[in-house]
């Protein structure tokens, strides 16, 4: 019977260590099965996945489609254009037009911060937030830990630099939340134009200077700029940023000898990762970090369908 | 010749010191005397109790959502949640659909504010044409028209020659600009103040600073055109410094407040409360006790409900797509009386926030307890404990920011000019 008390996985703040550890655990092994060719299992056999994705995101859409399936599961994907949903009520329409299907698990994204916690409240199957606005990305955090801990050997007590533009990034929150619960130390690294106000407040370090802020580091975290916070002004130009915040050779070698370079994706390469360091494999994780992702999506399913069976007897 | 006499009253007046028990007379909607001597004989008399009987609340700032958004409100749901509220005269935003920039629909609300009998609607006058914040409207004509004074509603005239202006030209009609004190371009977009909580949340938001900026641009220009504006909704420990100083100063500057700025903090919106999604966001703890602190010490003039009606549409959506807004006629008395139960407010200036002090902003014979007085009248139990539930709450908007809270303070009765119109 599985620890992790809740009906959604929403967000990572406030979750408590064994849970994480349990859904880590739990991804392991299926990341071991997988490995082993083994991949094909049943413990969804018979529920119905929804994949529903008002933003684009053919990675993270296609390894929770190979989660689902991989356990079983029915797995449909619903892409729902942005511009056609500009008024909410088309979410909760959605949201009965789910009831009415029976869905067991909805996997969602949405632009908006709390758009899948608003549709938490109306539906009946187990809703998965997949990244939401600028607020969390949960599965992304525990993927990332999964890595670390594989790489690592532990999770506890590592200095992980946070790079980049940590103020849009809701891939950045849930790993502040997670490694802090881990006790890690969190290193937030950018210019002040794109880190959230307060962030220190989190429990997180500021850097502003990258090279200080990836100093012995024992992993080293980017993020991804989107191209429009250029013209929006928050950074003058890419060429500026890569010098200043791009990760190359240089200045990775300021990390632990051993630290570990990992990416969310898909990467803007020579903006805030250089080619050579994205693809070092001594140095690089971001394969391991996709590879990951679909055992982590496999635990999060499984043990969420484990507790809405529980709660339907 | 109908008379009323309202025996066993405890008779609280702000604007005469008045708190001593008694009775009340009314005679043909007006005040006719206090303690009941030589009430006539076959008057209607009516207990109170021993309940609180005080002028009726004068609200400075609401939405109405007529015309143009009758969905979320009308005239007559919000008199209705108005009466329930112990509001007998309330001054209507302009920023409506068509905006209040010409006589004609001014004159529509104030007619349409009379076919109610139970409420007097004062609206606003907009400041610039469409509200949009470029040319200025006719302020002359619209005060002949009924304007109470003039501001562009939920809008901050953001051009500061515009300001200028508006200051500089209602000096010759005796009126005053009321602003809506938010800097627009760090505003935009944004649904909560800048800091850890929105950053936890991953909201757009706008730092508090924002509100100061433009206190300080208009006090600014209130001193370069001895104009007097009035500062809607302040929020922040910063404005309220900026306003005190002004006012030590001797300049014509005032301001109000709202409830959800003194009993409601940032943490409101946990969870993407939409309800509590407001304009401007709410604040830190730090930033409610200074507002409390600002209502005790005077630099705060006046409470109003900031009402503004908002229905499940515009609310059951992601928090940043949600509008901002909440509905506030019913729950301005008892949020307000909470502060008297809490020991931050004496019972005689939280009415005095209320009801004599916005007559005596907008120059109005209303709000006090006095012989030839219109007789606009709330009777509350001040210690009379309800819980605010929103889809149960009078009127149409049920969008409260205090949905869940327990309050103290019931009205029990309300009169309009001396008729009884809740209760």
């Amino acid at each position: 019977m599985p620890l992790y008390p809740h009906r959604h996985l929403l967000a990572l703040q406030g979750l408590e260590p064994p849970y994480i550890a349990e859904l880590l655990d739990l991804a392991e092994s299926y990341a071991l099965l997988n490995r082993g060719g083994k991949t094909q299992r049943d413990v969804l056999r018979g529920l119905t996945l929804i994949n529903l994705f008002f933003e684009d995101s053919t990675r993270t859409r296609t390894s929770f489609e190979l989660a689902g399936k991989r356990l079983g599961a029915d797995v449909i994907n619903m892409s729902v254009s942005t511009s056609s949903v500009n008024k909410g009520e088309t979410l909760l329409d959605t949201a009965s037009t789910l009831n009415a299907m029976k869905t067991d698990l909805l996997v969602i994204r949405h632009a908006q911060s709390g758009a899948p916690a608003l549709l938490s409240q109306k539906v009946d199957a187990a809703v998965i937030n997949a990244g939401d606005g600028t607020h969390e990305h949960p599965t992304q955090a525990l993927l990332d830990a999964l890595t670390i801990r594989r790489r690592k050997g532990t999770l506890e007590n590592l200095t992980v630099a946070i790079c980049g533009d940590v103020l849009h990034s809701r891939v950045a929150r849930s790993n502040i939340h997670l490694l802090l619960a881990m006790n890690c130390r969190v290193r937030v690294v950018g210019p002040p134009t794109l880190l959230p106000s307060e962030v220190e407040a989190l429990g997180v370090e500021v850097f502003h200077d990258m090279r200080a802020g990836i100093k012995d580091a024992d992993v080293v975290m980017m993020l991804r700029l989107q191209k429009e916070r250029m013209a929006g002004g928050l950074v003058p130009s890419a060429r500026e940023f890569f010098r200043f915040y791009g990760l190359d050779g240089a200045k990775l070698k300021l990390a632990k000898p051993d630290a570990i370079v990992m990416h969310p994706g898909p990467m803007n390469r020579g903006v805030e990762i250089d080619s050579a360091v994205a693809d070092d494999p001594a140095r690089s994780v971001i394969g391991e970090q996709v590879e990951m992702g679909v055992a982590v999506r496999m635990a999060v399913l499984d043990i969420l369908s484990q507790n809405s069976r529980r709660n339907a007897r | 010749m109908s008379t009323l006499l309202l025996d066993n009253a405890r008779l609280v007046c702000p604007a005469t010191g008045r708190d001593a028990p008694g009775r009340l007379l009314v005679q043909d909607g007006r005040i006719a005397g206090l303690d009941g001597s030589g009430a006539p004989e076959g008057a209607t008399v009516l207990d109170c109790g021993g309940h609180v009987l005080a002028p009726g609340l004068i609200d400075l700032r609401a939405t109405l959502g007529e015309p143009g958004h009758e969905h979320r409100e009308t005239i007559e749901s919000a008199a209705e949640a108005a009466a329930a509220g112990g509001i007998t005269t309330l001054c209507a935003l302009p920023d409506s659909e068509p905006a209040l920039d010409d006589p004609a629909p001014l004159q529509f609300i104030l007619r349409r504010g009379e076919m109610t009998g139970t409420l007097t609607i004062l609206p606003y006058g907009a400041a610039t044409r469409g509200c949009a914040g470029k040319e200025m409207t006719e302020f002359g004509l619209l005060r002949e028209a009924g304007a109470v004074a003039f501001t562009d509603g939920t809008r901050a005239i953001a051009d500061a020659r515009t300001m200028r202006l508006a200051l500089s030209y209602a000096r010759a009609f005796g009126t005053f600009i009321v602003q809506h004190p938010e800097e627009p371009s760090l505003a935009r977009n944004a649904s909560a103040t800048e800091g850890e909580m929105a950053t936890r949340m991953g909201l757009p938001s706008v730092p508090a600073a924002a509100e100061a900026m433009m206190v300080a641009r208009d006090i600014a220009l209130a001193r370069l055109t001895k104009g007097h504006v009035h500062f809607a909704h302040v929020s922040t420990s910063a404005a309220l410094d900026l306003i005190r100083a002004a006012k030590a100063e001797g300049l014509r500057v005032t301001c109000d407040t709202a409830p959800p700025y003194f009993d409601l903090n940032e943490t409101a919106i946990g969870d993407f409360r939409t309800y509590a999604k407001l304009s401007p966001p709410l604040r830190r703890e730090e930033d409610r006790l200074s507002v409390i602190a600002a209502l005790r010490d005077g630099t705060i003039d006046a409470i109003a409900s900031d009402h503004q009606p908002r229905d499940a549409d515009d609310k059951r959506v992601p928090f940043a797509q949600a509008e901002a807004g909440g509905a506030g006629l019913a729950t301005l008395l008892g949020v307000t009386v909470a502060r008297y139960h809490g020991g931050d407010l004496t019972l005689m200036r939280a009415l005095e926030l209320l009801t004599s002090a916005p007559a005596r902003l907008l120059g109005l014979e209303a709000g006090r307890l006095a012989p030839g007085a219109p007789a606009d009248l709330v009777l509350f139990a001040p210690d009379r404990g309800w819980k605010v539930e929103a889809g149960k709450l009078p009127g149409k908007a049920q969008n409260s920011p205090f949905d869940g809270r327990a309050l103290e303070g019931k009205v029990l009765g309300t009169w309009k000019a001396g008729r009884r119109v809740f209760g």
